[in-house]
């Protein structure tokens, strides 16, 4: 393989081929930085890139490998979501309120990576504070899908899956708060996984919905997806709420062959409504037939609260976000825009720095929030939620996995959504439920539309199921090509 | 559910956001016809449900009490819109 399609690889294939001194982590990262400066005026996938830097740990990972080491992620070029600190390098949210704030520490999830030998190419494009399903909510740019120009890449971690889908990194860090990897992932056609909450610890991430929020990872093919979970999963003892369970080895894990007799792999009626692309459901039922005809054991299983999913997750994630957002203030980092007084400066500031959608997300939350409204909303999402969460509990005493669509649509137009903010938080509405419910999904390739569009299906597993869907994944992986088809740039 | 003018004057007030007039007609309409949406979660009976604030069960998490090095004052001040004498500048408080 000549060294300019180097950027095609899995990160399990150039793993190999690094190993077996084919090339460089150092011509692989020059591979990649090509790409990126080929596509990415299209594209517009990375707000912040990092070549001088990408390039110094490529030849600190080369001299590593010189001296007998010998890890799945040394050398391996990967992007990071702008919501995820990074030492030294511009932190924005995809914000004007943060557009000059420089980190002086990296988040855990990104430390992990350095540490295991990762090159880091840059920071990719987001809706503002993860707030979006399209990325149209940046401050600086939209994200255009590597498929279809025309069209958006789905969001909030847009920029990172179209990076992966267009060859602008190996694999990529996004978070998800209701979807914001795996809507993203199935929109560009690559493997979005979001694991368990409390599985990657939060510490570094910049807060949206706390008790939803997880950093998850974007990636070309599952094997892919197994290797970078297991080095960003773990306890840490900076976020109180990651999970001190021991990680379990991923990768093998998958196992070898494609049989899933006596697994059980459930599939919910709620999950095929009205309104929703006839494509979106019928490849997702075709994906379903593989599956048993790998042996998998499939029933009809009902998630009865579906449908208040998306009132519910509206409610307690600006509620959230209200009082995550309340510290930016002009005071101690970010934008301050003088309005007079200090009252008028915090107004003035916020007013200014923060977009549209993000406004409006701290004005429903601080309305679920307030006097006289707090529990006929933010108490009963709350209620609502514990339902949403026992519907899970109860399915998966049944079935091992569920399947179901990752999206109602595929990749729709720039613009087409921007002025209804409603229609557009309908995009979420087959995500949201594994958030309230603190379990893990992700979304792997399973076929196009008739424009040639990807469409994603979506496999979820109870808390610290990550083995259970990775295997239904990977060995319907090995039963389709769909993961290898490329956008055509 | 319709919120009046004074309702998102209020809202915007307590959130610290300053809102142009359209903004304000705006987010009225918006903010409208999102809760009218939402509506559909009072059909629900959920009296005898608790709320579920985070899906991990409610516990201490506790650690050593050792010292540890702070981040260096000026790396932290280095972000800061103002500073004076080591200190975040604010616009004075008191008249």
């Amino acid at each position: 393989m000549a060294t300019s399609v180097l950027y095609q690889l899995t990160i399990h294939e150039a793993h190999e081929r690094l190993a077996a001194g084919e090339f460089t982590a150092v011509e692989l990262t020059e591979a990649v930085l090509e790409r990126i400066l080929a596509l990415d005026n299209d594209v517009k996938a990375y707000l912040t890139l990092m070549p001088e830097e990408a390039l110094a740990q490529a030849r600190a990972a080369d001299e590593r490998r010189a001296v007998g080491e010998e890890t799945p992620l040394l050398g391996i070029p990967l992007a990071i979501k702008d919501v995820l600190c990074t030492k030294d390098v511009p932190t924005t949210c995809g914000s004007r309120i943060l557009e000059n704030f420089i980190p002086p520490y990296d988040s855990t999830a990104v430390a992990r990576l350095k540490v295991a030998g990762a090159v880091i190419l840059g920071k990719t494009n987001l809706d503002e504070f993860a707030m979006g399903s399209s990325t149209e909510n940046s401050a600086f740019f939209t994200t255009h899908n590597p498929w279809d120009l025309s069209r958006v890449p789905g969001g909030s971690s847009g920029g990172s899956a179209a990076a992966v889908a267009a060859g602008e990194c190996l694999g990529a860090l996004g978070t998800d708060t209701g979807g914001s990897v795996r809507q993203p992932a199935s929109l560009c056609g690559v493997v979005g996984l979001k694991p368990t909450y409390g599985r990657v610890s939060r510490y570094g991430l910049v807060a949206f919905a706390s008790s939803l929020d997880q950093i998850g990872v974007l990636t070309k093919d599952i094997t892919d997806a197994a290797i970078l979970l297991e080095v960003i999963a773990g306890h840490d003892p900076r976020d109180s709420t990651s999970m001190d369970v021991p990680v379990p080895d991923y990768n093998n894990g998958l196992g070898k062959g494609t049989d899933l007799q006596r697994v059980r792999i459930g599939v919910p009626k709620e999950y095929f409504v009205e309104g929703m692309q006839p494509e979106a459901e019928t490849t997702v039922c075709a994906a379903v037939d593989v599956l048993a005809g790998l042996g998998a054991e499939v029933q009809e299983v009902s998630l009865p609260h579906t449908g208040y999913a998306l009132p519910v997750y509206y409610l307690i994630a600006p509620a959230e976000a209200s009082a995550n957002l309340a510290r930016y203030d002009g005071v101690r980092y970010g934008l301050r825009v003088d309005g007079g007084g200090l009252i008028e400066t915090y107004k003035a500031t916020r007013g200014q720095g923060f977009g549209p959608e993000v406004k409006r997300r701290i004005m429903l939350g601080t309305y679920a929030l307030s006097a006289g409204y707090y529990d006929a909303y933010y108490l009963k999402a709350q209620k609502a939620r514990t339902l949403i969460k026992a519907d899970f509990d109860a399915a998966f005493e049944q079935v091992d996995v569920i399947v179901a669509p990752v999206s109602p649509t595929t990749a729709f137009r720039i613009g087409e959504k921007t002025g209804d903010p409603l229609q557009m938080y309908l995009s979420d509405v087959f995500t949201l439920s594994v958030n309230l419910a603190g379990i893990c999904g992700l979304s792997l390739p399973c076929g196009f539309d008739a424009g040639g569009l990807p469409i994603g299906l979506q496999v979820m597993g109870p808390a610290l199921g990550e083995e259970r869907i990775l295997r239904v994944a990977y060995a319907y992986e090995q039963a389709t090509d769909w993961h290898t088809r490329r956008p055509p740039l | 559910m319709k919120l009046s003018q004074e309702e998102v004057e209020h809202i915007a007030e307590l959130a610290r956001l300053a809102l142009s007039d359209e903004e304000r007609v705006l987010y009225q309409e918006q903010l409208s016809a999102i809760l009218e949406h939402f509506e559909r979660l009072q059909e629900l009976d959920t009296d005898p449900i608790p709320p579920t604030a985070s899906v991990l069960p409610l516990r201490s998490v506790m650690r050593a009490d050792e010292p540890r090095s702070p981040f260096p004052r000026e790396d932290i001040l280095a972000n800061a819109p103002a500073a004076e004498g080591g200190c975040f500048k604010v616009p004075a408080v008191l008249e």
